[in-house]
C-alpha cells in the first residue's frame, strides 16, 4: 500500500476512489452554480409579495384558517372512523367461506382503488340533481364522511386483509383447541394482532385521507364548512394573491409530517417486535 | 368406555396419503407416546384427535361422542380436549394470566375472579407463578411452552394432546418442560405426546406407539416397543434415534 511502483501492473487513468472522488466534487460545483443563478436571477421581492405577503399571512389567520384547519381534522377523523369500520367488513368479506361476499367485496375495492378519488366526489355532488330532495344527514359531515369513508375503506380493507392473513396459522389453531368458536377467535385473538400489524400502512392511509379530504370543495360544502383547501382556494381568489394558499399548504404538512415521522416509528417498532 | 376411539382413520393431503386406516384407543388416565420417523403421519393423527385436521375417512370418539359427526359441537367437545404446540402459539398480545384466561371467560364463561384463581393454580402447576404479568416475548422457550400448558390446563381438559413439545426448545430447556409433563403425568392426566424423546417415552409412558408411513406398526409397553421391538422398522428407526452417529454397515 506504500507506492504506485510496487504494483506489478501499470494501471491507465484515475483509480475508482478517485474517479469518486473528482465526482462528487463536480456534483458540488454543479449545485453551487445553480443556487447562484436561482439567487441573482429570481426576483425575489415580487416572489415574497406573490406567495409570503406578510398582511395576507396575517389577514389568512384572522379570517379562519384555523377553523378550516379544525375542519380538515373533522372530515378525516370521521371519514377515517367509516373506512376502518368498512376496510375491517370487506376485509372479513373477502376472506370468507361465502363465495359471494368474496365477489362483492373484490368488485368493491377494485371499483374504488381504481376510480380517482375526484370522481367519487363529483358524483356526490351531483346526487342531489340526480335525486331532488334527497338529503344525508349531519350535513355537511355526512355527505363529507360518506363519500371519503367509501373511498377510504377500499384502500384499507386491502391492508386489514394483509394484516389478517399475517397473523400466524398456529394463532387460530390455539385459539380453537381451547373451544373457542371461529367469530370468538377472530375478535379475541386474531383482530387485535392485525391491527397491531397494520398500524404503520393504516397510518400511511391515514396521510392519504388528510390530502384527500381537500378534494371535498368539490362536493360544494356551504362556505362555513371549507376544509383548508376550500378555504384557501377562497381567499386567494378574494386578494389575487396566493398567500392564503401557502399558509393552507404548510397547515397541511403541520399535519402530515408528524402522522409521517409516526408511521415511521411504528414501522420501526414492529420491524423490531419480529 | 375408552376416552379416546380412533376407528379406521384416513387423512390425505392432495394425493399425499398421510393416514392411511388408523385404530387405535386412549383409556383414561392412560399416557400414550407416538414415536416415529418425521412424515410418518404421528402429528396429522394428534390434530385428527380435536379435529384441527379433517380426515376423510373414519370416526373419533372423544368420551363416547363422534366429533366427526357434523352433528357434533365441536367447540363444546374441544373444550375437553388441551392442546399444546410444537410452536407454543401463545397469544403475543396478552399477558402470561391473560393468555391463561381468555378462554375461560369467554367459552366457559367463568367470572373473572374464578378465571383468574384457577390460571394463576396453573401456572403455579407449571412453576412460572412470577411471570404471572410477563409477555410471552419476554420469556424463554422453555418458560413460553409451559405456559402454554398452563393455558391449556385452565380450561380443566379430560384429555392433554403434546405436539412435539419440546422440538422447538433449546437443549438446556427441554428438561423443564418434561419435568412439567412428568408431574402431570403422575397426577393421572391422559395424554397423548407426539415426541422425540425417547428416554421421556420409556419412562413415563404406558403405552408407545409406533408409526410409520400412515399406519401404527406396533404398539405396547414402553419396555417391549423401546425395549425390544418386534418389527424391523421399529428397530432400524429406534437405532438412528438412539445412536445417530451409528454408520450402517453397507
Amino acid at each position: 500500500m506504500s507506492t504506485s511502483t510496487d504494483t506489478p501492473v501499470e494501471r491507465k487513468g484515475l483509480s475508482p476512489r478517485r474517479r469518486a472522488q473528482r465526482s462528487r466534487w463536480i456534483q458540488y460545483a454543479v449545485l453551487v452554480v445553480l443556487i447562484l443563478v436561482a439567487v441573482f436571477v429570481a426576483n425575489w421581492h415580487q416572489i415574497g409579495s406573490v406567495f409570503f405577503k406578510p398582511e395576507f399571512i396575517k389577514s389568512t389567520f384572522t379570517d379562519g384558517v384555523l377553523k378550516a384547519l379544525l375542519k380538515t381534522l373533522e372530515y378525516t377523523a370521521g371519514a377515517f372512523v367509516i373506512g376502518l369500520a368498512g376496510g375491517t367488513l370487506l376485509a372479513l368479506m373477502k376472506l370468507s367461506q361465502v363465495g359471494p361476499y368474496r365477489w362483492i367485496a373484490t368488485a368493491y375495492i377494485e371499483f374504488f382503488r381504481g376510480l380517482p378519488a375526484i370522481v367519487v366526489f363529483i358524483a356526490f355532488s351531483l346526487l342531489p340533481l340526480a335525486f331532488p330532495g334527497m338529503t344525508i344527514p349531519w350535513d355537511p359531515y355526512g355527505v363529507v364522511w360518506l363519500a371519503l369513508g367509501i373511498v377510504a375503506s377500499a384502500y384499507m380493507a386491502e391492508v386489514i386483509r394483509a394484516g389478517i392473513q399475517a397473523v400466524p396459522k398456529g394463532q387460530v389453531e390455539a385459539a380453537r383447541s381451547l373451544g373457542m368458536p371461529a367469530g370468538l377467535a377472530m375478535r379475541k385473538i386474531v383482530l387485535p394482532q392485525a391491527f397491531r400489524i397494520v398500524l404503520p400502512p393504516l397510518t400511511n392511509d391515514l396521510i392519504l385521507l388528510v390530502k384527500d379530504s381537500s378534494l371535498v370543495f368539490m362536493i360544494g360544502v356551504a362556505a362555513d364548512g371549507y376544509e383548508l383547501t376550500g378555504f384557501g382556494r377562497d381567499l386567494a381568489n378574494t386578494y389575487s394573491n396566493l398567500t392564503p394558499i401557502v399558509v393552507c399548504g404548510f397547515c397541511y404538512l403541520v399535519i402530515t409530517l408528524p402522522l409521517g415521522i409516526l408511521a415511521r416509528r411504528l414501522e420501526a417498532r414492529t420491524a423490531r417486535t419480529r | 368406555m375408552a376416552l379416546v376411539e380412533i376407528k379406521n382413520l384416513h387423512k390425505s393431503f392432495g394425493t399425499n396419503h398421510v393416514l392411511r386406516g388408523i385404530d387405535f384407543t386412549v383409556e383414561q388416565g392412560e399416557v400414550v407416546c407416538v414415536i416415529g420417523p418425521s412424515g410418518s403421519g404421528k402429528s396429522t393423527l394428534l390434530r385428527c384427535v380435536n379435529l384441527l385436521e379433517k380426515p376423510q375417512e373414519g370416526q373419533v370418539i372423544v368420551r363416547g361422542e363422534d366429533i366427526t359427526d357434523p352433528d357434533c359441537h365441536l367447540d363444546a367437545a374441544r373444550q375437553q380436549i388441551g392442546m399444546v404446540f410444537q410452536q407454543f402459539n401463545l397469544f403475543p398480545h396478552l399477558s402470561v394470566l391473560a393468555n391463561c384466561t381468555v378462554a375461560q371467560r369467554t367459552v366457559l364463561k367463568r367470572g373473572p375472579q374464578d378465571a383468574d384463581r384457577i390460571a394463576r393454580a396453573n401456572l403455579e402447576r407449571v412453576g412460572l407463578s412470577d411471570k404471572i404479568h410477563a409477555y410471552p416475548a419476554q420469556l424463554s422457550g422453555g418458560q413460553q411452552q409451559r405456559v402454554a400448558i398452563a393455558r391449556a390446563l385452565s380450561m380443566d381438559p379430560a384429555l392433554m394432546l403434546f405436539d412435539e413439545p419440546t422440538s422447538a426448545l433449546d437443549p438446556e430447556l427441554v428438561g423443564d418442560v418434561l419435568t412439567v409433563m412428568r408431574k402431570l403425568a403422575l397426577d393421572g392426566m391422559t395424554m397423548l405426546v407426539v415426541t422425540h424423546e425417547m428416554a421421556f417415552a420409556r419412562e413415563v409412558a404406558d403405552r408407545v406407539v409406533f408409526m410409520d408411513a400412515g399406519v401404527i406398526v406396533e404398539q405396547g409397553p414402553p419396555a417391549d416397543v423401546i425395549g425390544s421391538p418386534k418389527e424391523e422398522r421399529t428397530r432400524t428407526f429406534l437405532r438412528r434415534v438412539l445412536d445417530p452417529t451409528h454408520v450402517e454397515p453397507a
